[in-house]
């Protein structure tokens, strides 16, 4: 290969790499910005974050955003893995079709008609808006994400463990909390973190969703911002930036060891001779 | 025979318009090395899932010691299954793989090791105790398999395929550590198989099942050399079908196409249709003398011996086997020779 091809190469990869971090890195330098004007440098400074912990209203929202999230993933987790649950392992009921489409549904809706659907749901019914319908939004949101990731899991597993676990002595709750768990175990993990990060990331829903006195933090940072870009702001958003990298970087690791530990079964499988004899 | 440990009755099942099994009737003894043998879709396998509760039949009755098993879940039966593809726990390693039908039993932690550690020696996977499944050879699995399967000391052990997965030699192998450990256990086996070889080899007993019916249950040898039907006789080992008219007169013999066969006449009625089955190494060859004359059309060599395809007729050709150290060439003419015991007769089957 060629010197000019290889150096083509590696600009064409840095410059999708600009394209697609420089934003983010410029956001999280500037948060360290000592300057008060987002386009001059005034030095290295980490005053705006100390600032944060001073922002009763930032910190009360970013409050908010996490206890929506944990709260949302939770019982998301745990639908999603009853939802998987049904559509796997209990033959073609009646209705199956309807629900698994049901189920679906809110990956390919816009978020903003699911968001109006929700609106117009809660003032029907007379739900007052506030934390509890931010957390039902978020739910309505990320279950179909929690069912797809369970339910692929789920197929992947071997019924005939379960039968097995059955016929020696555990009942179906039995085999299935120790037979068919351990093997979605890692899916529902992953599972859990996808809800997390959708649920903190979310403005949309959260918009239509929630009430007075329970503002999320992207709600809370998106108002700020029409009123100018702070560096308080690019503090936040990076603290953010960096616990859903956290997140998502757990779940790939999760699902990275699995497919490490898989690969190794294969390689020594391979390499293994039958020495049963 | 006492009374029998297993007792099936009328048993029928159907899948949407799919007949699995029609009033299939079966009795197995305590101790048996049991096969239910038949081509893949006969039903024995929905037979064993009904035994292992799994599937509950449409109509009929299966009574485990005299107790009737209808809506018992299968983890209430003292019926213990090897699964074809094994089963394993992947997440557990092979000693806990073992002990898992013994902690659901509950009982005290020294008597759960000491069982499983018995079965580990039995099944000669000491030094593998704290492997992964993964980590096993396929010859591995099955003995964790088996081994798993009869921790729980199970009244009755049903095996699905058991051998299937393994290559050639280790099949055969492992056909005498199964008999061994069905002898040292005594415990009831019943295996699920559709290779005839492995259910001869095997079991005390044979039922062979055909479209959800039990054409013949006896011993194998009975099975091999007395087939009951037409299909038994095919299904099980090689065999050449003889279609002729009895004659009682004198010594009884089948009057076929080419030539007077003796054979024994059973209670066939004089001047009846009926159909011979005879074994290819029943059937004597020479070069000359007595006998039905035929030319050698082809051979197979088969190591003890070699098979031979002995056109008698212009429209009928015969296999038999011709012992160890004969040659023979194409087109040679030989004689076929008929003791008077080596065929079964057969009624004619529409």
């Amino acid at each position: 290969m060629s010197a000019v091809v290889s150096w083509a190469r590696r600009a064409t990869l840095f410059m999708g790499f600009l394209f697609l971090y420089a934003p983010i890195a410029i956001l999280a330098v500037m948060s360290f910005n000592a300057s008060r004007l987002v386009s001059v440098w005034g030095g290295f400074s980490t005053k705006w974050y100390a600032a944060l912990l001073e922002n009763e209203q930032l910190l009360h929202s970013a409050k908010i955003s996490l206890a929506a999230a944990l709260i949302s993933a939770t019982i998301a987790t745990l639908l999603g893995l009853l939802a998987a649950i049904s559509l796997a392992r209990f033959g073609r009921f009646r209705t199956r079709m309807l629900f698994f489409g049901a189920v679906h549904a809110p990956l390919v809706l816009p978020e903003v008609v699911l968001g109006l659907a929700l609106l117009t749901c809660f003032v029907a019914f007379g739900v007052g808006r506030g934390f509890i319908t931010l957390v039902i939004g978020h739910v309505t949101l990320t279950m179909c994400f929690t069912t797809v990731a369970i339910l692929a899991a789920l197929r992947d597993s071997d019924p005939a463990l379960e039968e097995a676990a059955m016929d020696l002595g555990a009942t179906p709750f039995g085999a299935f909390v120790r037979v068919a768990l351990p093997q979605i175990a890692p899916a529902i993990v992953t599972a859990y973190l996808l809800a997390f990060t959708l649920s903190l990331d979310d403005l949309v829903i959260a918009s239509f969703a929630t009430g007075p006195g329970a503002t999320t933090l992207p709600m809370r940072i998106y108002s700020q911002v029409r009123l100018g870009v702070s560096p308080q702001i690019n503090a936040i958003s990076t603290l953010l930036l960096a616990l859903v990298a956290v997140a998502l970087g757990l779940a790939a690791l999760v699902s990275s060891r699995r497919a490490r530990r898989d690969g190794q079964v294969m390689t020594s499988r391979a390499r293994a001779p039958d020495n049963a004899s | 025979m006492s009374a029998p440990l297993l007792s099936i009755k009328s048993v029928s099942k159907k899948f949407g318009a799919v007949i699995a099994l029609e009033n299939v009737s079966l009795d197995l003894g305590a101790g048996e090395f049991f096969a239910l043998l038949g081509p893949s879709g006969c039903g024995k396998t929905t037979l064993m899932r009904c035994i292992a509760g799994f599937e509950s039949p449409d109509a009929g009755t299966i009574a485990l010691s005299g107790v009737d098993l209808s809506g018992v879940p299968p983890y209430r039966r003292p019926v213990n299954m090897m699964f074809q593809s094994y089963a394993l726990f992947p997440h557990l390693n092979v000693f806990e793989n073992i002990a898992f039908g013994l902690r659901r039993q509950g009982g005290k932690k020294d008597a759960i090791d000491a069982r499983v550690n018995e079965l580990l020696a039995m099944t000669q996977l000491s030094a593998f105790g704290h492997r992964r499944i993964d980590e096993l050879s396929g010859g591995q699995k099955q003995r964790v398999a088996l081994a798993r399967a009869l921790a729980p000391r199970p009244k009755m052990l049903l095996l699905d395929e058991p051998l299937a997965a393994l290559d050639r030699k280790l099949r055969e192998e492992t056909q005498f550590q199964l008999k061994e450990i069905q002898r040292l256990t005594q415990t009831s086996f019943v295996i699920v198989t559709h290779d005839q070889d492995e259910a001869l080899a095997l079991a005390d007993r044979i039922a062979v099942m055909r479209a959800g019916r039990v054409e013949q249950v006896a011993g194998p040898m009975e099975i091999y050399d007395r087939p009951a039907t037409r299909f038994v006789a095919g299904f099980v080992g090689e065999t050449n079908f003889i279609e002729g008219r009895l004659e009682r007169n004198g010594a009884a013999a089948l009057i076929a196409a080419f030539g007077r066969i003796p054979c024994e006449p059973g209670n066939f009625p004089d001047g009846a249709q009926a159909t011979l089955s005879v074994r290819p190494e029943r059937i004597g060859v020479a070069r000359e003398g007595e006998g039905i004359a035929g030319v050698v059309e082809n051979f197979v060599f088969r190591g003890e011996t070699t098979l031979l395809r002995v056109r008698v007729a212009s429209n009928i050709v015969l296999r038999a086997a011709a012992g160890h150290g004969e040659r023979h060439a194409i087109g040679d003419p030989v004689r076929l020779s008929f003791p008077p015991g080596a065929g079964t007769l057969l009624k004619e089957e529409l």
